[in-house]
């Protein structure tokens, strides 16, 4: 227990689910961790309940199966009527399930047995949520002072001298964490119940259809993006700063794509065999490096993407090889990659998306279906090498303007491609993780960036971007966090490949059953 | 009290409650639950495993009605959902063997396979009545270590 200020004690947990052997187990459960429970045995039941004392819970458990609503729905309402942390509980793990909970807000997913350990720290996420509340306050420059305290100002959260404290904490954010923990909100409100911004994914596509709608020839700034939009209740700052959470989330891709294309590269270099280490990422031929992060941007304007397409297209590069689904672990290294590897890289385009393969599990749809032109003239080259059985439909990522998608901004990591394996290490898998975004991205994104770039909404920019990248790869799951997702603290340390809590993390992959192992064997595609 | 009639009893009820696991019909989820049992709640086990028995015995009516009594029109989507929350229930009590049912019957009904359903039916009626009576010895086993005075002995499975 925290001495003072905040407490878990008394928290009071809203529990819906369907199944009465559970409910009873969880409100035992539930008491046990000294919470205030109550139960729920409908969905609907649990709404009115809620709407009814708008400030008498804490946070939502539901279970994702309901009888009368789904439990996403449910999720949806609550996250947005009522801004509620909510954890998601089933007894089915398939990652698409999980994928769409935290696509809907939940800001945990819970699989079924539930254990002690796993509900004793679910204030944390009450508590992060108040925490980002206040970030957000600061980050808008509202000076409020007293009125937004006061809403915390709750024998369970908050002693009573801890307001002063509370309040000085603000002026100590540094910027990083500002820009990147900062939660949308309404400036302009300066009611003590302040609307918050959820960026549904409805909302962000309009986003990124703006965005895309701008070009990469102009300036794509918040007021434009506002204005597309065409959202009248969204403000220039709400837009502002999602933007720069964007730019983060593309930067970030851009730099996987990179390390993807490395990799090719490296490949292409070495005129390896098939089982050519992807570790050999990791070890420089020898050649001169740069700092990965800051060539990220410097490579987006240099690179010129089509007419990179190399000779040494076809071969090696099929043997690029793409894991299954990887787990999303955070990149460890930065392999050195010399200027002479990087221009023998391939165009952005043609790398990634052949090689990979439509995802199976992702259920949305819409993701913009328009293959790439120079895809096909691809996939005619290296057709032998890749038709192995598993092998599906080349990658569909967007062309043109379009750059990347709503839902792949939400959710980078729901492609996952199923192409074919072959020689693959745990380790070379570590550092083959990138596949899933580096489909999505193309070439556009370097001009997106550019154009998001050169409006910097705050000015604070340009001498943090290279902290930014550095930093996003720590804070990535924060970057979620803040559209609405919020994870456990499992994040702070990343696994390479070793068993990786159920949760999603970061839209992290666990490794495939055992079953699905020995399924990819019998096809002849896995040898691990 | 009869120490040597105590200490019988509980070791009787360890071998037991060890060859239920053993045997598979109980996972570590039922040691969760037993953990969860204090003295505010002293039937806390018996209670939610009444429940489980009573969800079961719903489910497989359910079941039955679906897929014998109508066996040109099986809605194995109703019945796969079904087959899901009892999935969700035996999780909750650890009856493994159930649990296990749930997993096949729920292959049988993505592949529309009505006698393989009707199968697994057969199946899911056998182990939760089964469970049902071990778990009813169990039961009586406890009962007898408390009424001769004794306590009832944590088992860990480690």
């Amino acid at each position: 227990m925290e001495k003072g200020g905040f407490s878990p004690v008394g928290l009071r947990v809203l529990v819906v689910d369907d199944d009465p052997t559970w409910l009873k187990i969880l409100e035992k459960m539930l008491k046990k961790c000294s919470y205030e429970v109550t139960t729920c045995g409908l969905a609907r039941e649990a709404l009115r309940l809620l709407r009814e004392r708008k400030d008498g819970y804490d946070i939502v458990i539901s279970d994702v199966n309901m009888p009368d609503m789904d439990g996403f729905k449910l999720l949806e309402h609550v996250g947005l009527e009522l801004d509620l942390p909510v954890i998601m509980m089933s007894v089915d793990g398939e990652t698409s399930r999980v994928m769409k909970g935290v696509q809907h807000g939940a800001c945990d997913y819970l699989l079924k047995p539930i254990r002690m350990k796993e509900l004793k720290i679910i204030w944390q996420h009450v508590l992060r949520k108040k925490l980002q509340e206040v970030r957000d306050i600061e980050g808008c420059g509202y000076e409020g002072g007293a009125d937004w305290i006061t809403r915390y100002d709750e024998a369970h959260f908050l002693g009573g001298g801890e307001d002063v404290s509370f309040c000085k904490k603000r002026k100590d954010f540094d910027f990083d964490k500002k820009l990147l923990l900062q939660d949308e909100s309404d400036p302009s409100s300066s009611s003590s119940k302040k609307a918050r911004v959820v960026w549904s994914f409805e909302l962000h596509q309009k986003f990124v259809n703006a965005v895309n709608q701008i070009g990469c020839d102009h300036k794509a700034g918040p007021k434009k993006i506002l204005d597309l939009m065409n959202v009248p209740w969204l403000t220039r700052e709400n837009v502002a700063s999602h933007l720069q959470k964007y730019r983060l989330y593309l930067s970030r891709l851009e730099k996987e794509k990179e390390l993807k294309c490395y990799s090719g590269g490296v490949k292409s270099i070495d005129s390896s065999t098939k089982d050519a280490e992807l570790n050999s990422g990791h070890q420089s031929p020898g050649k001169s490096s740069f700092v990965f992060s800051e060539g990220i941007f410097q490579k987006a304007t240099e690179t010129d993407p089509k007419p990179l397409a190399s000779a040494s297209l076809s071969d090696p590069n099929t043997d690029v090889i793409m894991p299954p689904k990887t787990k999303k672990t955070r990149i460890g290294f930065d392999p050195p990659i010399s200027s002479s590897a990087f221009d023998s890289l391939l165009s952005w385009n043609d790398v990634p998306e052949v090689l990979e393969s439509k995802p199976v599990l992702y259920e949305n749809s819409f993701l913009q279906q328009q293959p790439l032109p120079s895809q096909s003239s691809y996939v005619t080259n290296s057709a032998p090498a890749l038709m192995e059985e598993e092998m599906k439909p080349p990658y569909e990522t967007p062309v043109g303007g379009s750059g990347v998608t709503a839902d792949e901004f939400l959710m980078p990591q729901d492609k996952i491609p199923t192409v074919t394996i072959q020689d693959l290490d745990p380790s070379a898998l570590s550092s083959m993780k990138l596949q899933e975004f580096s489909s999505n991205v193309t070439n556009n994104t370097e001009a997106i960036l550019r154009s998001l770039n050169c409006e910097l909404p705050e000015s604070n920019h340009s001498a943090s971007l290279d902290t930014d990248l550095d930093l996003s790869w720590l804070q990535g799951e924060r970057f979620l966090a803040n559209t609405g997702l919020q994870f456990q603290d499992y994040s702070s340390s990343p696994s390479f490949l070793s068993e990786l809590p159920p949760h999603l993390w970061y839209g992290n992959e666990r490794l495939p059953d055992p079953d699905e192992y020995s399924f990819m064997v019998d096809q002849g595609l896995f040898i691990s | 009290m009869n120490t040597i009639v105590v200490g019988q009893l509980q070791r009787q009820f360890q071998d037991y409650i060890v060859s239920l696991y053993q045997q598979g019909y109980l996972d570590n989820q039922f040691t969760e639950l037993r953990k969860l049992q204090d003295e505010g709640s002293p039937d806390f086990v018996a209670e939610v495993v009444s429940l489980f028995f009573d969800d079961c015995a719903k489910h497989f009516y359910e079941f039955y009605y679906r897929i014998r009594e109508r066996p040109d029109h099986v809605d194995f989507k109703q019945v796969d959902s079904g087959v899901h929350q009892l999935k969700g229930s035996s999780s909750s009590v650890g009856a493994r063997r159930v649990k296990n049912v749930c997993i096949a019957f729920k292959e049988c009904c993505d592949v529309q396979n009505r006698e393989g359903c009707l199968r697994c039916l057969q199946q899911v009626d056998y182990e939760y009545k089964m469970l049902k009576t071990k778990l009813q010895d169990l039961f009586n086993l406890e009962q007898q270590i408390l009424q001769a005075g004794g306590t009832i002995p944590q088992v860990s499975m480690n």
